[in-house]
């Protein structure tokens, strides 16, 4: 049976652990909120954009000489998978579900004979990636958000992917990130960013009325000024979903952690004081037998 | 019809400007253009420039951006930025010491691609430069 010593000194630890813990809980909860306030500042430009590149889009695509941006380069054989994952761990599931994500997709395209590559935007994704896609990681974006995610970051990002696409280094982009649904809930998505898919919701969105507009220059020129600049959208808004998703999952990791701690706490409690108890009633014991020998 | 355009100026990280005025003139790629209640419905994209807005006759704020575009309808006008600052924020020593580290760029330029982009910020330099010295009236 361990010593009352061992017991106190045990359950001192865990409190420490819980202590931070929580702190750690409540400072992703300030942090979420920023997330999320930055989420939803960014959504007018997003949504307008998304609006008039849609019904853009719709119009320019059947025609011959679109944007490779938006129609492809024609091939699907070289495939570009950017995995988004924090820089930290401690935040539950967030990192290895965009990870498995990541990874069936990558193997699903190795199958189908594909050429593979992936860039790593957060460290996490690295480590994970590392050892069964070792020789496909063409490179690793670490610390960005900190210590807030600015556009020019994602610009950065954007710009580098857009130069490969430039070079033909590769045909279809696609992103996986986590969309933040709540603080308990986030999809993992993956998302084709090259060539430029407008989404069911976009479609929907798009305003019948935008056909009645005048273009200032042509449609097209219009076209090839606005995709190069969604793809930088389009990444910002990924990391930002990320970056909430982040917190939020680290919130409830730590909120899990701290209650786990807490009842930690009361079960060593009780078995500290059952043992408290039994040293004192041997204690009684020996006392009284030692009286009644005399 | 009512006798203001709702302008707005959205950025990708926040709304930076949104009220209603009398008429704003934007720096479209092919010339600027000033929208006043009822203009023709409108996308265009956005040069380098500044962008005025006026009320009562006068203009009351100008703001530089580095380019975006614009969707005008009848009552409104959204002009999306990546980067906008007020005029008035501008640093002149600043915007000219951006232009000489532009020039350079430009001449160091290796390739044709990185000489474009190079080309492309000394056009934005410049036109910050612009926008500080060009007198208001």
């Amino acid at each position: 049976m361990p010593s009352l010593k061992d017991l106190k000194v045990r359950i001192n630890s865990v409190k420490n652990t819980q202590k931070i813990t929580s702190a750690m809980k409540m400072v992703s909860a300030a942090k979420l909120r920023r997330a999320q306030e930055q989420a939803e500042a960014s959504r007018p430009y997003a949504e307008r954009m998304e609006r008039v590149l849609a019904s853009l889009a719709a119009s320019v695509a059947d025609r011959d000489g679109a944007p490779a941006l938006l129609a492809g380069t024609g091939k699907d054989q070289v495939h570009l998978i950017v995995v988004m994952t924090s820089d930290r761990g401690l935040c539950g599931a967030f990192n290895s579900s965009i990870v498995r994500q990541a990874r069936r997709l990558a193997r699903d395209l190795r199958r189908n004979g594909k050429t593979l590559k992936i860039l790593c935007v957060g460290r996490k994704g690295r480590d994970q990636l590392r050892r069964e896609f070792g020789s496909e990681i063409i490179g690793t974006i670490e610390g960005v958000g900190r210590p807030r995610l600015s556009f020019d970051e994602a610009a950065t990002i954007a710009s580098r992917i857009r130069q490969m696409f430039d070079h033909d280094e590769f045909d279809v982009c696609t992103i996986v990130y986590n969309k933040f649904k709540s603080a308990i809930t986030q999809i993992v998505t993956a998302q084709q960013l090259i060539p430029f898919a407008p989404g069911g919701a976009a479609n929907e969105n798009a305003d019948p009325e935008l056909a009645s507009y005048e273009y200032e220059p042509e449609e097209d020129a219009i076209l090839a000024d606005l995709l190069p600049r969604n793809v930088g959208m389009q990444i910002y808004r990924a990391l930002l979903e990320n970056a909430a998703s982040e917190q939020g999952a680290r919130m409830s990791a730590m909120d899990s952690a701290t209650r786990n701690a807490g009842d930690m706490i009361n079960r060593m409690t009780i078995t500290y004081n059952r043992t408290r108890q039994a040293y004192i009633t041997k204690e009684l014991i020996e006392i009284i037998s030692g009286a009644e020998a005399l | 019809m009512a006798d203001t355009v709702k302008f707005e100026l959205v950025s990708p990280e926040r709304l930076l400007f949104s009220a209603d005025v009398e008429s704003v003139v934007v720096p479209g790629t092919e010339g600027d253009f000033g929208v006043l209640p009822g203009h023709a419905r409108l996308i265009s994209t956005v040069r380098p420039g500044v962008i005025s807005v006026f009320q009562n006759g006068k203009v009351t704020d100008r703001i530089f951006v580095e380019g975006g575009f614009a969707e005008v309808t009848a009552t409104g006008c959204t002009v999306l930025a990546e980067h906008a600052i007020p005029v008035a924020e501008i640093q002149r020593d600043k915007a000219q010491q951006a232009i000489q580290d532009a020039r350079e760029d430009v001449e160091d330029a290796k390739d044709d691609e990185t000489r474009k982009e190079a080309q492309k910020s000394l056009e934005v330099a410049e036109a910050r430069l612009q926008a500080v010295d060009v007198v208001v009236y």
